[in-house]
């Protein structure tokens, strides 16, 4: 018998005598979005994992980005970054086919992307690889990551997040910069992924 | 069991879920051991007040629980063909499942997939099944070197050291021990390096940092697979997750096969549930889902090996199969009195505290009353913090109540042993009121022995057998009927 046959009979004859479940209570929060989600709140939670917060409108994204780059730093973009929003400087676009080798991208020191929608009530930005946010390795590798969130992005809960994403998309859950307290549960932000996060959020 | 300790003893289709010793004489250890008890003691409390507080946050926590055990308990009842569709999605966006019985098979596959590529070196995602595998040691024989990524991980790799927590492997060092483990073992560490858990941090991401950019396969565990897409979810903090499963070229991703749920959305239950009850937090700084192979996008290859290794005897016994609904939070751990006390390696199984108690020897069965994990079930007081704590609402005190009594009916035969017989004097005793006044007046004698602290610490034979353990309380100066009688003259029966 194969190992997936036997696997499969094993939890049949297991289970057989099992009750058939109760149906799962769903009274817990969720309410689908009902406009932009709580943007003081989402400012108020991601600050609170030592993400710095920026404020910008569509005419100031560019300043703002620009300036959270560092003097003689170089920064990598998405090839579909809208163009308001690419910062000036030395900033090179990951376009295919020629995107950017693994070891190219540690010789870079920012990135700045868009995500794909944000939650209020943790503090999360998540990624999907769509417009403006680029291939996983591009927000990962690069030590300083510029994220741009829309106000119109923000969502209040978990599960309204959950039923607006697509599960085939690779997903990346963002909370803060990388973090460890793994050392006698003190909390040390920085370890692997980007060692410090800006979020901006645009009007 | 032995994980890193030179002499592996293998257990066949367990891998490191059943110790050498019994809890007690392990604990016994444990206890002796201060700088051990002064570490865990201050890590549990502090996570224990952080998660209170993470929790508090939410006002549908209860809710939330009760959807998190109903989800699981329907995953089970149709754990066959949410499998099947499972593996139907992954295969259908590129992966490729395979399935293993037991540890040994799990660690073949997982084996013979790492050489196909070529590569005699492996980055790790920390990983629960493939610690509960020994996965490292077996690729160690076959000449390939797992590394391990997760700080703690690490800390424990190269401390030649066994885990000691589910979620913070090395919770049993502090940091000067740490730095200790790091200038003996972590290659080119700066000498005048600190203990100040920032530069231990930055220590290990130089370390590592080479190791994630030229990975050619790196292998993880799950805490989720969604039968309705295929989608895998890791969720962790440090980016060490993101690196491994981002970079290389090929990803092996061992699951428990108790790690499904039904759909995509049901995640938004569990994400919530996660990560306060782990590390006390909103969220975990990072979680990676995959379906299946992204084009131009990470990994090229990607396998997902289902492992049994004693779950399906988890899930035919109906009061304990429960203990299969657990996220591996680690919360249950973090308020136990025992396991503050007693310490990770006291309970000999990758799941130690109480979660541990009630899944290892469920996962390995037990061969008797000399088997190291039938003595799990007693490493508890029933106090039922771990029930209040637990996300998902396992009733882990009633599960050891359960367990015990199996233990002790699957004894009950030959002669009759000590407590038998004790419990039958007793009986008989009982039975009769004059016996039981007349017990009673003898009881009396104890009071002598108790002292005057009134705790009565070492009987002789065979009663030593019940004081070994525990201290008796000395019996009272005047039994329950003497005070009635004495309080209540007037009363008639």
């Amino acid at each position: 018998m194969t190992a997936r046959a036997e696997i499969l009979s094993r939890i049949r004859s297991a289970i057989a005598d099992a009750p058939a479940p109760e149906p799962v209570p769903r009274d817990y929060h969720r309410e689908p979005a009902s406009g932009p989600g709580d943007v003081e709140l989402f400012a108020h939670t991601v600050d609170d994992y030592r993400a710095q917060v920026h404020r910008a409108d569509e005419t100031t994204v560019v300043e703002i980005v620009t300036g959270l780059i560092a003097e003689g730093k170089r920064a990598v973009v998405p090839p579909d970054l809208p163009q308001s929003w690419r910062p000036r400087g030395d900033v090179v676009v990951d376009r295919a086919p020629a995107e950017l080798s693994t070891l190219e991208l540690d010789a870079i020191d920012v990135v700045v992307t868009g995500c794909t929608l944000g939650i209020a009530a943790t503090g999360t930005i998540v990624l999907d690889g769509g417009a403006g946010q680029g291939r996983r390795a591009l927000t990962l590798v690069p030590d300083h990551h510029i994220c741009i969130v829309r106000t119109d992005q923000i969502v209040d809960t978990v599960p309204q997040a959950f039923q607006t994403l697509d599960p085939t998309a690779p997903l990346t859950f963002i909370s803060g910069p990388s973090a460890t307290s793994d050392i006698e549960l003190n909390r040390v932000e920085g370890v692997h992924g980007p060692r410090t996060l800006d979020v901006v959020i645009v009007r | 069991m032995t994980t890193f300790l030179g002499s592996p003893t293998f257990h066949p289709g367990t891998g490191n879920i059943r110790g050498t010793e019994s809890f007690p004489d392990a604990a016994r250890k444990a206890l002796t051991d201060t700088q051990l008890r002064a570490n865990l003691g201050a890590a549990t409390t502090t996570i224990r007040n952080k998660r209170i507080a993470a929790v508090a946050e939410v006002d549908d926590w209860e809710e939330l629980r009760r959807a998190g055990s109903a989800l699981k308990a329907d995953v089970m009842a149709r754990l066959p063909e949410l499998l099947v569709q499972f593996e139907e999605n992954v295969t259908a966006r590129g992966g490729t499942v395979h399935w293993a019985r037991d540890a040994d098979e799990a660690n073949r596959i997982i084996t013979d997939l790492v050489r196909a590529t070529g590569s005699d070196e492996v980055v790790k995602v920390k990983s629960m099944a493939t610690q509960e595998t020994g996965l490292n040691e077996h690729l160690e024989e076959n000449g390939i070197a797992a590394i391990e990524t997760d700080l703690a991980e690490l800390i424990v790799q190269l401390g030649e050291d066994k885990p000691s927590h589910i979620l913070v492997p090395a919770i049993h060092r502090n940091r000067a021990e740490i730095r200790e483990i790091f200038l003996n073992a972590m290659p080119g560490v700066d000498k005048d390096i600190t203990d100040d858990p920032r530069a231990l941090a930055m220590a290990a991401r130089a370390h590592l940092r080479r190791k994630f950019l030229s990975a050619k396969v790196a292998i993880s565990g799950a805490n989720f697979g969604v039968a309705e897409t295929g989608t895998l979810a890791v969720v962790e903090s440090e980016g060490n997750g993101r690196m491994c499963l981002t970079l290389p070229d090929t990803l092996i991703t061992l699951m428990g096969i108790e790690k499904l749920v039904p759909t995509f959305t049901d995640l938004e239950v569990f994400m919530q549930l996660l990560p306060r009850s782990s590390t006390a937090e909103r969220m975990n700084p990072y979680t990676s889902m995959w379906t299946g192979v992204h084009p131009g996008d990470g990994p090229q290859n990607f396998h997902v090996v289902l492992l049994d290794n004693g779950r399906t005897n988890v899930l035919a016994d109906e009061t304990g199969r429960s203990a299969l609904h657990c996220i591996r939070c680690s919360a249950c751990l973090n308020v136990c009195p025992v396991y503050e006390r007693a310490g990770g390696h006291a309970y000999g199984s990758v799941y130690p505290g109480p979660i541990g108690a009630i899944l290892s020897p469920q996962l390995t069965g037990t061969t008797g009353h000399d088997d190291p994990n039938a003595s799990l079930p007693y490493a508890s007081t029933l106090c039922g913090a771990c029930f209040d704590a637990c996300p998902v609402r396992i009733d882990i005190p009633s599960i050891l109540v359960h367990l015990r009594a199996e233990q002790v009916d699957s004894e009950r035969h030959g002669l009759p042993g000590g407590q038998d017989l004790a419990m039958k004097a007793a009986g008989f005793v009982m039975g009769s009121e004059k016996r039981f006044a007349a017990a009673e007046t003898a009881a009396k004698v104890g009071r002598v022995l108790g002292g005057r602290s009134g705790r009565i610490t070492s009987l002789p034979y065979p009663a030593s057998k019940w004081t070994a353990s525990r201290d008796l309380p000395a019996p009272p100066k005047e039994t329950f009927r003497q005070w009635w009688a004495r309080t209540h003259e007037d009363t008639t029966r």
